[in-house]
Formats: structure tokens, C-alpha cells, sequence
């Protein structure tokens, strides 16, 4: 045993001249620094949920039940989001039935059909563009496109402040990132399958539709449910195309169509509007219908990154 | 092969494959290039609504009423660089918020995380960018103004500019983490290695061997970042107060207004008659409307510009 020993420390003398025998403090700084920066964000994220949360807790605590099935109300004690959320989805519903075929379809097209032409790179630079408007200029749009111009069409009876107007203005908004999410997808699947189905004589439409677009298909499948998310508490073109911000009564035994063409309000524009009024029911009311917003925004979210994680899929 | 030549079941019919599903692919063809028209159709739309309708309000209001003390709609007063001078204050807060954070996690994602970190890190900023900024607003009306504006810098009223910038500044984040993560990501691991090899620590990679090679998406990513800042809406209209009118000023700790703000409070003001001088103030948002699409617009081509370069270079 004490013949080991002279050889030890040689070992460890030669290991520490092979490491360096400074600390690297300096380097060691550097990399908590970066590391604190992600945990600051993740401690914003807590503060505000906890935040929400206390100042939610009276009205979660008494009366959940009611501030989920009730209606907007002028007495903060009374008031519920009932219609902010059945009109978020309305909007989402009509937001996922104009802009995903749609969107996809245009993806399909400039990823797959296209040819490096100046046209057609014209048509994605223009795509991009498009995603990096802000959202409240898409609502000028919607106000004189929707509201004003084809207020015949979405909205007779209100001067076209309807859910079509706010359906249609959201779906223009997020078109482009569901093409730009699709088109990323697509890039994705590897020239050699495409080949595989050219080589036993597939068309191009025959290509696309049995192998590429199943292989793209989670891909799709989380972006779109994550652009989904963000329209469903979007809230600034909403403000333009006349989601109602005070009272609304929602008269019930009206037709589908009607109810279309009706006045509307969204969760988030509920959360704004509340939030500009004075007393603390009333700040209890705008927490609660925050955490509403959360609940169902974190839980899409949540589901899009599992389901990413379990199809994500390496060449 | 002679035999294949003389087959008489092969014909030019039978090469050029069947009618049938031809006219299918045509088909397919068109209506995949007319949904991607559709995009061409609603920018045109969009630029023939805000420059219409910005004219025919600049036809209508005094050009001197754009150049006053304050942005007052009802009492005819459009000072356009009151709100310019918002919207710049609230950039710059959010901007020295988002640049360290968002960099700082974007070079922790691409050279320090391993992949198992990374894929249990990345939620993080990515549930923050799911957050709605209306959220955001509420948070920065009833915590950032009272704890960190009121109680660090002494500002006294409930709404600020600075509470405002610093709530987008937190929404910004993400976006600048991933545009720049995704360019750090993208250099060729053979200079880390080469760095690596002549002895060089992690920390020198990182600062100089990585950002300098992805410095152009980099600095794409804090351009995209200024742009998303600009056109912030509901942040500002929670928090920064002034929805009935600001006066023209430079300090962030008092209220003020900024051009997406005031856009949203013409919008849910209950102001759309015309005034004494016959001019309807509510249409003055198309003119900021339009003033906010080309300032983004310029902004985001130029960020486009920027990330072209880094895919050239490798």
C-alpha cells in the first residue's frame, strides 16, 4: 500500500497541471449569470401566477362556480365570464375553421408546388412580413374591412361589430404563422421520402397527401394548436372590431346565424375592461378571469409541447 | 429492347398517364397557389385600408394640429410626437429588459444546457410567450408600478411609462431568446471544437467564437424585438394610463401615452361624433395606424436582411 501512495499524488499532480490549476471564477460567474437570467424568467412566472392567484382567492373561494356559469354583470358581486369564454371559443372555432385549411393549403403550396421563382419568393417574404404586423393594425383592417365595408354581410343589426367581424379579423392575423408553422413542418420531412413515392409514379398531389403531410402532421398539428392559444387571448384588434366592453346581454332562442351576426365580447376583453374599474371586487374579478384565461391557455400550451415531445421525430 | 419498342400496349397515350388524374393535379395545383394569393390580397387590403382612410384624414384636420403640446383627440390636438415619444420610451425600457434576459437565456439554451436541460428549460420561455399581454398589463399595474417603479424610483402615480415598458419588455423576451438561440444553435460545431482544441474555456467560446459568428441574428433577433415592443398594445393601455389624453414629455415615471395606445382608446371611446371643426376624432387612428404598419414594416425587412447574412455565411 505504501508504494501506491508516491504514485497518487504524481497522478493528481499531473491531473491538476492538465486542468489548469486556476479556478476559472470568472467563467463559473458567467454561467450562473446566463442560468439566472432563464430563472428569472421562470420566477416573473411564478409571481404572476401567485399574484392572479391571491388576488383571485375571494372570488375564487366564495363563488367559483357562479363566476364560471354566470353572465357580465354591472355589480362586481354578481358578475361572471360565462360569455367572455363561450365567446373566445366561438371566435377560435371560427378562427380554426377560415384560417387552418387555408393556411395550410397556402403552405403546401410554397413549400411544395413552388418554384424558386421571384414571384413566389415575393409571396414569402410577403407571408413573413405579415406575421410581424402588430395585431392592432389587423384590427384597423377588420374595422374597415368587416366592420365598415360588409357591414350588410357580418353584422346588419350592430353597425358590423359581430362574431364574424372578430372571427375573420383574428383568422387574417394569425394565417400567416400558421403558413410560416406549416411550412416549417414540411421543410422538415427529408427529400428521400418525397423521392421514394416520385420513383413509383405518384403525382405530385398524390406525393404530398399520403407522405409528406402525415409525416409533417405533428408538426402542424402543435403549431397550429399553439398559434390557436395566442389568438384565444389576443385582445387588441378585437377592441377595434367592436368586442363589447361593457354590458352585454345575450338573449337566448336565436338561430346560429343570428347569433353570428350578434354582438360579442372575448375572456381577454373582459380581463380589460374589468381591469379599468375601480374597487377591489372589481380587481378580485379581473384576477379570477385571469386565471380562467391561463387555466385553458396553459393547459392548450402544456398539451402542444407533450404532444411535440412525444412525435418529435429525428432523420 | 426490341421487344419493348414493338410492345403495342405501350403507347404515348399510356405515357403521358391517365386524364383523370391530371386534371386532378391541376386542380390541386390552382387552389393551393390562390390560398397562397391570399395572403398578397390582405397586405393590399391592409396598405389600401390605412392609407385611404389616413388621407382622408389628413385632409380633413388643420396640419398644424398635428404639431401641438399634447395628443388631445377630443379637443382637436394630435400631437403625433407626443405619442412617437411614448412609444420610443416604452421600446427602449422593454429593450433594456429583453436584450440581457432574453440573450442571456438563449446562450444558456445553445452552448451551456445539455440536451436533457434544455428540453426542461425551454418551457419556461416558452409558456412565457404564451402568456396573453393582457395579462401582462394587469401585472404591470398591480406589481411592477407599486413594487418596482414606485418603490425603487420613487414614481408617485399608479400608471407609468415605465411600468408599461418594463411589462413589455418581459413579453419581448422570448421572442429575442429565440431568434438568437436559434442563430447561436446554427454555427457549425467545428469552430467550437477548433476553439476548444487550442485550450480556449467555455466562456470564451461563447463570447468569442459563437457571438460573433451568429452576431447577424443576433442582431436580427433585437430588431424583431424592438419591432414586437412597438406594436405592443394592451400592456400600454392597462398601465400606462393617459387614455383621455397625454401632454408631450420625456419623463417615464409619470403617465403618458404611446401610438398603439392611443389607437386602442379612440377605439373603445365612446367619442365618434364629429366636433365643432366638422373632424371626426376617432379618425385619426388610421394615420397612427398607418405611422406603426411602416415603422414595423422597415424594422422587420431590415431584421430579414440581417438573418439572410448568417445563412450565407455557413
Amino acid at each position: 500500500m505504501a508504494a501506491i501512495a508516491p504514485t497518487q499524488q504524481v497522478r493528481s499532480t499531473v491531473e491538476l497541471a492538465l486542468r489548469g490549476t486556476k479556478r476559472d471564477v470568472a467563467g463559473r460567474l458567467f454561467q450562473a449569470g446566463l442560468l439566472l437570467s432563464l430563472l428569472l424568467a421562470l420566477a416573473i412566472l411564478i409571481v404572476l401566477l401567485g399574484t392572479a392567484l391571491v388576488d383571485a382567492w375571494p372570488v375564487l373561494s366564495t363563488r367559483v362556480g357562479d363566476f364560471v356559469t354566470k353572465d357580465v354583470s354591472r355589480l362586481d358581486s354578481r358578475a361572471g365570464v360565462r360569455q367572455g369564454v363561450v365567446g373566445s371559443l366561438i371566435l377560435i372555432g371560427f378562427v380554426a375553421v377560415v384560417a387552418l385549411p387555408l393556411g395550410i393549403a397556402a403552405a403546401i403550396y410554397l413549400q411544395e408546388y413552388a418554384r424558386d421563382t421571384r414571384m413566389n419568393r415575393l409571396l414569402t417574404t410577403n407571408i413573413r412580413n405579415l406575421a410581424g404586423v402588430p395585431s392592432i393594425v389587423y384590427g384597423i383592417l377588420g374595422l374597415v374591412v368587416f366592420v365598415k365595408t360588409l357591414r350588410t354581410l357580418t353584422g346588419p343589426e350592430n353597425f358590423g361589430r359581430s362574431f364574424i367581424s372578430g372571427g375573420m379579423t383574428l383568422a387574417v392575423l394569425v394565417l400567416p404563422i400558421i403558413i410560416l408553422i406549416t411550412m416549417e413542418a414540411l421543410r422538415s420531412v427529408p427529400k428521400s421520402i418525397r423521392e421514394a413515392a416520385y420513383g413509383v409514379g405518384a403525382t405530385r398531389w398524390e406525393v404530398v397527401r399520403s407522405h409528406v403531410l402525415p409525416y409533417a402532421a405533428p408538426g402542424v398539428f402543435t403549431g397550429t394548436i399553439l398559434s390557436l392559444a395566442r389568438a384565444f387571448g389576443e385582445t387588441a384588434p378585437l377592441l377595434l372590431v367592436g368586442a363589447v366592453t361593457g354590458y352585454l346581454s345575450t338573449p337566448t332562442g336565436r338561430s346560429p346565424l343570428e347569433i353570428l351576426q350578434g354582438s360579442y365580447t372575448s375572456l381577454p376583453t373582459l380581463i380589460f375592461s374589468w381591469s379599468r374599474l375601480a374597487g377591489e371586487g372589481w380587481e378580485a374579478n379581473t384576477a379570477a378571469a385571469i386565471i380562467v384565461l391561463l387555466a385553458i391557455i396553459l393547459v392548450v400550451n402544456l398539451v402542444a409541447i407533450l404532444l411535440r415531445n412525444r412525435y418529435d421525430r429525428k432523420w | 429492347m426490341a421487344t419493348t419498342t414493338g410492345d403495342p400496349r405501350l403507347s404515348i397515350e399510356r405515357l403521358q398517364g391517365s386524364p383523370r388524374r391530371k386534371r386532378k393535379e391541376s386542380a390541386v395545383h390552382g387552389t393551393l397557389a390562390a390560398a397562397a394569393g391570399i395572403s398578397m390580397v390582405i397586405s393590399f387590403a391592409i396598405v389600401i385600408a390605412l392609407v385611404g382612410q389616413a388621407i382622408a384624414f389628413l385632409s380633413d384636420v388643420e396640419l398644424g394640429a398635428l404639431w401641438t403640446v399634447g395628443w388631445r383627440p377630443r379637443s382637436g390636438e394630435f400631437d403625433i410626437a407626443t405619442i412617437l415619444i411614448g412609444t420610443l420610451e416604452v421600446s427602449v425600457i422593454a429593450m433594456l429588459i429583453a436584450t440581457p434576459l432574453g440573450l442571456g437565456a438563449a446562450m444558456y439554451l445553445s452552448e451551456y444546457a445539455t440536451p436533457k436541460t434544455r428540453r426542461r428549460l425551454k418551457p419556461i420561455l416558452e409558456t412565457l410567450a404564451g402568456i396573453p399581454s393582457v395579462v401582462l398589463g394587469y401585472f404591470a399595474l398591480v406589481v411592477i408600478n407599486p413594487v418596482i417603479v414606485q418603490g425603487l424610483f420613487g414614481a408617485s402615480s399608479t400608471f407609468t411609462i415605465m411600468a408599461a415598458g418594463i411589462g413589455v419588455g418581459i413579453l419581448t423576451i422570448p421572442l429575442v431568446a429565440s431568434v438568437a438561440e436559434d442563430a447561436m444553435y446554427a454555427v457549425p460545431g467545428a469552430l467550437r471544437e477548433a476553439a476548444y482544441g487550442i485550450g480556449a474555456r467555455r466562456r470564451t467560446v461563447t463570447t468569442k467564437v459563437v457571438f460573433p459568428a451568429a452576431v447577424s441574428g443576433i442582431v436580427a433577433s433585437l430588431i424583431l424585438g424592438f419591432s414586437r415592443a412597438l406594436g405592443e398594445t394592451l400592456v400600454v393601455a392597462i398601465a400606462a394610463g393617459a387614455t383621455s389624453g397625454a401632454t408631450r414629455h420625456w419623463n417615464p415615471l409619470e403617465p403618458g401615452q404611446t401610438m398603439t395606445g392611443a389607437i386602442a382608446s379612440l377605439a373603445i371611446g365612446s367619442d365618434q361624433v364629429k366636433n365643432v371643426a366638422g373632424l371626426n376624432p376617432f379618425d385619426s387612428l388610421y394615420l397612427v395606424g398607418l405611422l406603426l404598419f411602416v415603422m414595423t414594416l422597415g424594422l422587420n425587412l431590415l431584421s430579414e436582411r440581417f438573418v439572410r447574412r448568417v445563412r450565407k455565411d455557413y
